[in-house]
């Protein structure tokens, strides 16, 4: 499937990162595998410091590198391998071909330029459009995200607009370029619920009109449930469960995944007496484990766990675990 | 839940506001003010948890600063089992002090780095109280103990802990002088979802073993409907709804409120496919220039003619349910002739 005959924009294989410490390896990502359909939304969810944000920095290569380092896996996207092409094709492909949202607009946008300016720039460069069609172009983009007074607003500076429209802006410079994807990193965790709200209706809006796939990394259950197509949670630096939204929700198969459902208190029907807590402390990623990384911490851990680091096993249609145990036989997995 | 009926008040807070001075140009002049918190009434009852929400900048935390006059408020008055003391001088807040705290949000920016675990516990004990060394450290081990952390961990500093630790660190801080009465500002949002619960479960549990009443600050309505007995809701710098919690969230009355509960997406896809949401428009209007008339006005899906003239007035509109807004006022004239007397809430 080398020549684009693949039903994946994107196709990432056994990802492996490393940041060297001077105290030492950080195992940030380990033999991450995931896919992404054309027009679908992958959510991302899972623990602080698990991974979610490396693994996309490091498919689009941007890491520091020192102290980062790939290594290994690939990561097909266009018939190309992002892995291995050399820095200045990455650098036609990012923010062009692979737009990029982050979490807190206010970082992302240069304050001393105008949002006109910001937006124009990479029609220019990416897309070679002249200064007045980059310039009706961005006033189109900002109207799309649904900005009033769009061209008038193309003069004005990052500090002169709200978060939830700097969010907007930050979604339309994402879009410029008619990106295949767009990796979207807690795009909405700095904002307040009725902006997220109107942000959410703005995405979901956009990926009829202009059906690119989207990965979305958060940490609220609640965003996923609404917008995702297809859940991969991840724990310790790998994806322990992926399935497609209902599936996950109804029917989750890893320990750590069935505790978080649980953990999150829901705004509507029946209130728990007590909150679930999963104890304990997430894993130390100093080497590759050889054990499952969820063991110091899972209810239905034995032996086996501790001198195994479980596969991801199939679990149901389009569904897989990476746990030795099954829930559905309620027994160890004989595999 | 929470019976108020009997309850005695610990806090009763009145007309509380707290304006921001602006001040511009070269001179620095005076040239409006940010009205941060303008002229809000509520009361706390003794054990229980009071919820305070809304959303960012609309003077959730300068409302809690202000109740334990960590500023000192522009007008108004906070009651403190019974003793005023929204203009109370040093000396009579410094008597005072024990008795209310604070726990913030951000637990690494909340504690002095260059200090131990026992340091920061037994700080307010070195300054309010004349325990000799020895009797400090029992008393900085009994607090490690009730928030849960290793008696071993008391000499280490705070960047060796993990987020959750850090926040029970600045729970036993906060509990060293046997409070009554703690505003927790935002106590989980800085954690992660699954240390979240650990912290709240702690909240509780101390709670009932020490009979604390709790000022509950947080934008995270599902948490807050786990924790809370009564909950405010506040919209630019005035409460717009107050009611107990279960009432609250099964049938929220004002307009704000009812927008705001519809904005929080479920951690169930199935909720989401016949969610009749109601997306708010526009952005919240700055606190230095309010709207003429009701604040909500510019956004809400309900507004009337009335709402850009007059502000509505908070009033009881059912049994422990606090409203302000025109949909329910009987006579919207007399409402508005009530609105120069101050309410009691
Ligand atoms: N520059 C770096 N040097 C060393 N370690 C790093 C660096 N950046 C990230 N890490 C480590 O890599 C791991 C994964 O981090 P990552 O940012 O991907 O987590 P995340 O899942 O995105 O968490 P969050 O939900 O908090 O954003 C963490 O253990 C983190 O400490
Ligand atoms: N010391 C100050 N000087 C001037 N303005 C202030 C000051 N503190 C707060 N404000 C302003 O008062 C308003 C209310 O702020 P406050 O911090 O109380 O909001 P909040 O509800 O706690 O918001 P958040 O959820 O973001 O913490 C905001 O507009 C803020 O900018
Ligand atoms: S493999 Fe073992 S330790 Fe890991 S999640 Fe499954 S049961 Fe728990
Ligand atoms: S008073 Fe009017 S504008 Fe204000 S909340 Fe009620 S209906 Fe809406
Ligand atoms: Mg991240
Ligand atoms: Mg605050």
């Amino acid at each position: 499937m080398r020549d684009g005959v693949t039903p994946f924009v994107l196709d990432v294989k056994d990802l492996k990162t490393v940041f060297r410490t001077r105290g030492g390896e950080v195992h940030a990502v380990n033999n991450v595998s995931f896919t992404l359909k054309p027009g679908e939304l992958l959510g991302v969810v899972g623990e602080s410091g698990s991974g979610k944000s490396v693994t996309m920095m490091s498919l689009i290569r941007l890491l520091p590198m020192p102290p980062a380092e790939i290594r290994g896996g690939s990561v097909m996207f266009e018939g190309q391998d992002l892995a291995r092409i050399p820095e200045e094709m990455m650098r036609a492909i990012r923010g062009a071909r692979i737009g990029m949202v982050f979490q807190d607009p206010m970082t992302s946008l240069n304050p001393v330029f105008t949002v006109g300016y910001q937006i124009i720039e990479p029609l220019r460069t990416h897309m070679g459009l002249s200064k007045a069609q980059a310039a009706t172009r961005a006033a189109e983009l900002l109207d799309l995200v649904g900005i009033p007074d769009a061209r008038r607003r193309l003069g004005d500076y990052p500090h002169q607009f709200s978060g939830g429209m700097r969010q907007r802006v930050m979604i339309a410079i994402a879009l410029a370029c008619d990106p295949k994807v767009l990796i979207a990193d807690e795009p909405t965790t700095a904002l307040d619920v009725t902006i997220q709200a109107q942000i959410l209706e703005l995405i979901k809006e956009l990926r009829q009109k202009l059906g690119m796939a989207i990965v979305w990394i958060t940490h609220d259950l609640g965003v996923i449930a609404g917008i995702a197509d297809r859940v991969m949670v991840m724990y310790g630096g790998q994806v322990v469960e992926q399935a497609p939204v209902r599936e996950l929700f109804a029917n989750p198969q890893h320990p750590y995944t069935r505790m978080l459902l649980e953990t999150v208190p829901h705004i509507r029907g029946e209130r728990a007496a007590k909150l679930r807590v999963i104890q304990g402390q997430p894993p130390i990623l100093s080497r590759a484990p050889d054990s499952c990384p969820f063991l110091a911490r899972c209810p239905q851990a034995f032996d086996r766990c501790a001198h195994e680091n479980p596969a991801r096993f199939d679990v149901g249609p389009a569904h897989d675990a990476a746990c030795f145990w099954d829930f559905k036989t309620g027994a160890k997995r004989d595999v | 839940m929470f019976d108020t009926s009997g309850a005695k008040k610990l806090v009763e807070v009145r007309d509380l506001t707290m304006h921001f001075p602006i001040r511009t140009g070269l001179l620095r002049r005076l040239t409006g003010s940010v009205k941060a918190v303008d002229g809000v009434s509520f009361d706390i009852y003794e054990g229980e948890t009071l919820g305070l929400v809304g959303e960012s900048g609309c003077g959730k935390s300068t409302c809690g600063r202000a109740i334990l006059r960590l500023y000192d408020p522009t007008a108004g008055s906070i009651r403190l089992e019974g003793e005023e003391i929204a203009h109370a001088p040093f000396d009579k807040l410094r008597r005072l002090r024990p008795k209310m705290q604070m726990v913030f949000q951000d637990p690494q920016a909340s504690l002095n780095p260059r200090m131990t675990v026992a340091g920061i516990i037994g700080e307010p004990l070195m300054e309010h109280t004349k325990l000799n060394a020895a009797k400090r450290l029992e008393r900085i081990y009994e607090l490690m103990d009730a928030v849960g952390l290793n008696r071993e961990f008391a000499n280490r500093y705070p960047h060796e802990f993990s987020g959750g630790q850090r926040q029970r660190i600045g729970i036993a801080r906060a509990l060293a002088l046997n409070p009554k009465f703690i505003v927790c500002d935002e106590p989980i949002a800085a954690l992660d979802v699954s240390i979240q619960a650990q912290v709240v479960n702690l909240l509780e549990e101390l709670q009932d073993r020490l009979g604390l009443t709790y000022l509950f600050i947080s934008h995270d309505l599902s948490m807050v409907r786990h924790i809370a007995d009564r909950v405010a809701v506040m919209y630019l710098g005035r409460v717009v709804e107050l009611a107990p919690r279960d009432a609250l969230f099964a049938d929220p009355m004002h307009p704000y409120t009812t927008a705001l509960l519809s904005a929080v997406p479920e951690p169930d896809p199935a909720s989401h496919d016949d969610a009749e949401r109601i997306i708010l428009q526009g952005d919240v209007p700055s606190p230095a220039n309010p709207p003429k008339g009701c604040n909500f006005c510019t956004r809400c899906p309900r507004v009337m003619e009335i709402c850009r003239q007059i502000d509505p007035v908070i009033r009881e509109i059912a049994p422990g349910r606090h409203v302000a807004c025109h949909l329910y006022a009987e006579d919207t004239h007399k409402t508005a002739a009530h609105a120069a007397q101050p309410t009691e809430v």
